[in-house]
């Protein structure tokens, strides 16, 4: 339902769950257990979408306490409030916008100064703040000790100490809440100042601007903004200031362009001051966790070699566990089924059945058969980035993604692919900048998956004999010199090689939370069925109709009429209409080429089939229809995955347009090139 | 007590150094500050090998940075005597 808000300005709309209920939001720097606390306080009585126009994940929820129901948001997580992505200008337009009653900044008593710096700057907006020192357990650990009745009241607001790992604190934490909600609590701070030298630069830059600062913004907040450097506030204030004026600021500002490092400064001179009397740290050359699991997770050699075992593991898993679920889900209850449904429908038109067997039960059972691969897949991501480990993957892949202009975060997702191609594209929610995600989503449909290794594994036998085994080789390393190609290229024209920074907080290994990992599985299982699933249904039903119109039969519908028209285009890679027929039904699911194949052969047992294909076609086209098939349009699961994590058709025709162009010229070059070489 | 200015890349694990100044345009710059960069703060080397990207501890909290980036950080690096 918020998919219907294509809002593509700022504003964001008001809540659902606002109904005089006060409202809160959660703010803070990422890994500081931030979706830990929300989870804690919301349960299930969560709900997940996107920031209206945004690709951003927005979490809203609500919870009980003393009678009083209170709406909770979580906001994203950002180190700062200045707009470098899109996650800085929700944060902050939402607290500006939606006013909430009450921002809890969580903070990390693990690195209590870096993590302080978001409440620097949240202090400086008009909602009261309530600090939340989350980890607690992780800070003693490390040796680190906060007192946290002198860092409240160095602050001059509420401090509340806390474990939501353990759920510690956290009674306390809405104690403190209503507390502040009645008015019984005193919450003043003496805000950050700029570093001294540029205090006449701030003021200079206040007076200029001053009666001109649209509504909700802050003018002193804003006049910082500008000093920062912030994009979204300068192009703001362009559009607001008469001309003179807006000279005036730019002059000031390319003088001044150092004032960010001192807006910075001054914020973080706030800080020391702050935790100078409240934390005690560790004496030098205390070796803790984090640094013996790092001399191997982060070793250049020894880091990769983990890596390997770790995902080795993942895929055990998912081979031993997931494929025989998977099956049983298929034949059993997708099979048992229809066959159910057949009978039962046995005296109504055949379209009917048809519809409702093939049609629907086709689709939900795609959906269905692909829950436990994806389960496994979305808790061994969780797992991996709740313990902090996620960091380390991306840091010894960095070099070789690279490459690609890719970043090291873009590697899992990338490797899930070998799986299965749709957790892949959802596990690119953890890169966080945009251009190298979006790079990531078009170029993941590369990695061959287990249905497509499936028919390869079904027909390179058939067509090659003893030497199927490098051919599926050649397959694989050919998709991947592809992708490699591919990453490189669309880098350059599209993103004009843009490399997104390798700067990234290596957070501190810490146990893993089950319920963080449950919930996240279960959102993301049950967003892939509302989301995906209809999608998948909806396709799945469109290509059932027009493979039984106009005649209900395969051999006289559109689908192959559309297959005959297409041959042409399948005759340059050596296809013939058959062929072409088989590929265009891989697209509601891979596993459908065998099947098609049976169909417009005629026969059912697969022995038989496999012995007319290779007396039907040559080495050439059966070449060139397996690269076709590894590298062809991703299968609808997937398609309706890369529409739902850009947000956007012109995104998603792209990447079919993509694959059309790539699998075509793969094809053709491959058919012309075994002729050549007379295979 | 001698000074020596280097690039945060030249510094070796286990030593310390103190940042000078970086210019890696407005976006990086905005990254680094607010993962805790600044001016005259202190910063430990906690993994270099040389190549690759490296880990350093800048206000109690690890941050790994590429090489590129940290050839762009100029730290006074201190030598004790």
């Amino acid at each position: 339902m918020s998919d219907c808000h294509a809002d593509s300005s700022t504003s964001i709309p008001v809540l659902i769950v606002r109904e005089k209920m006060p409202l809160i939001a959660l703010a803070g720097q990422p890994n500081v257990g931030k979706s830990t606390l929300f989870n804690l306080l919301t349960g299930l009585n969560q709900h997940v979408g996107n920031w209206p126009g945004k690709t951003v994940e927005r979490r809203e929820g609500s919870f009980t306490f003393d009678d009083h129901q209170f709406g909770l948001v979580d906001l994203p997580g950002t180190y700062s409030l200045t707009a470098n992505s899109p996650e800085e200008v929700i944060a902050r337009e939402f607290i500006l916008r939606e006013q909430p009653d009450i921002v809890v900044a969580v903070v990390n008593a693990a690195s209590l100064e870096r993590s302080l710096y978001l409440v620097a700057e949240l202090v400086t907006l008009p909602a009261p703040v309530i600090v939340a020192l989350n980890m607690m357990d992780v800070a003693e650990h490390e040796g680190i000790h906060v007192e946290s009745e002198v860092l409240e009241a160095a602050l001059g607001i509420p401090v509340v100490p806390m474990t939501a790992t353990r759920t510690t604190g956290t009674h306390e934490l809405l104690r403190i809440i209503c507390k502040t909600l009645d008015g019984d609590l005193s919450n003043h701070t003496r805000q950050p100042e700029i570093r001294a030298d540029h205090l006449a630069i701030l003021k200079e830059t206040s007076q200029i601007i001053a009666g001109y600062v649209p509504d909700p913004y802050p003018g002193e907040w804003v006049a910082l903004k500008l000093l920062e450097g912030d994009a979204e506030i300068t192009h703001l204030m362009q559009g607001a200031l008469p001309e003179e004026k807006g000279q005036a600021i730019n002059n000031l500002l390319r003088q001044h362009d150092d004032a960010l490092l001192a807006v910075a400064s001054g914020r973080y001179e706030w800080i020391e001051r702050m935790v100078r009397a409240a934390v005690v740290r560790p004496k030098k050359g205390q070796i803790s966790w984090t640094n013996q699991i790092d001399v191997l997770a982060t070793h250049p050699i020894g880091g990769l070699l983990l890596l390997a075992g770790i995902l080795g593991l993942v895929f055990w898993l998912t081979f031993t566990v997931g494929s025989p679920l998977q099956n049983w889900l298929d034949t059993r209850l997708v099979g048992g089924l229809s066959n159910w449904m057949s009978q039962l429908l046995v005296v109504y038109p055949f379209w009917l059945k048809g519809l409702i067997v093939d049609g629907i039960l086709g689709g939900a059972g795609a959906v269905i058969t692909f829950l436990p691969i994806m389960v496994i897949f979305f808790a061994a991501f969780g797992l991996l980035e709740d313990t902090g480990y996620m960091a380390r993957a991306a840091y010894v892949m960095d070099n070789l993604m690279h490459m690609m202009g890719l970043h090291g975060k873009s590697f899992l997702p990338l490797f899930l692919g070998f799986g299965c191609n749709v957790p892949a594209i959802m596990g690119t929610r953890v890169i966080d900048s945009k251009p190298a995600r979006f790079l990531t989503i078009l170029i993941a449909p590369l990695v061959p998956c287990t249905a497509r290794m499936a028919v390869v594994a079904f027909l390179a036998p058939a067509f090659f004999g003893p030497k199927a085994l490098l051919v599926s080789w050649s397959l694989i390393l050919l998709s991947m010199l592809i992708l490699v190609l591919s990453g490189t290229l669309l880098n350059k024209i599209i993103f004009k090689g843009q490399r997104s920074a390798f700067i990234m907080e290596m957070p501190l290994y810490h146990l893993p939370n089950i319920r963080t990992i449950g919930l996240l599985v279960w959102q993301r299982s049950l967003s892939f069925i509302k989301k995906a699933g209809s999608t998948i249904l909806a396709m799945a039903v469109a290509v059932w109709v027009l493979s039984v119109l106009p005649n209900g039969d395969l051999g006289s519908s559109y689908l192959v009429q559309f297959g005959k028209w297409a041959a042409p285009v399948g005759q340059w890679m050596g296809l013939d209409w058959r062929l072409t027929v088989a590929l265009i039904t891989s697209f509601p699911a891979k596993e459908n080429v065998i099947a098609t194949m049976g169909v417009l052969f005629g026969s059912s047992p697969n022995a038989d089939l496999a012995q007319m294909l290779t007396a039907t076609y040559s080495t050439a086209s059966a070449l060139s229809f397996l690269v076709v098939t590894m590298l062809f349009i991703p299968c609808m699961a997937t398609v309706a995955v890369i529409r739902q994590e850009t947000n956007s058709w012109g995104w998603t025709l792209l990447s079919i347009g993509l694959f059309l162009v790539i699998s075509i010229a793969a094809g053709s070059i491959v058919y012309h090139l075994a002729l050549f070489l007379r295979l | 007590m001698s000074v020596k200015q280097i690039s945060l890349a030249e510094l070796p694990v286990d030593e310390q150094a103190t940042i000078v100044h970086f210019s890696n345009g407005l976006a990086e710059t905005n990254r680094l500050v607010s993962l805790g960069f600044t001016p005259g703060v202190e910063i430990d080397m906690t993994q270099n090998y040389g190549r690759g990207p490296l880990i350093v501890t800048v206000r109690g909290a690890r941050v790994a940075l590429g090489r590129r980036e940290a050839n762009k950080i100029i730290v006074e690096r201190r030598t004790e005597k």
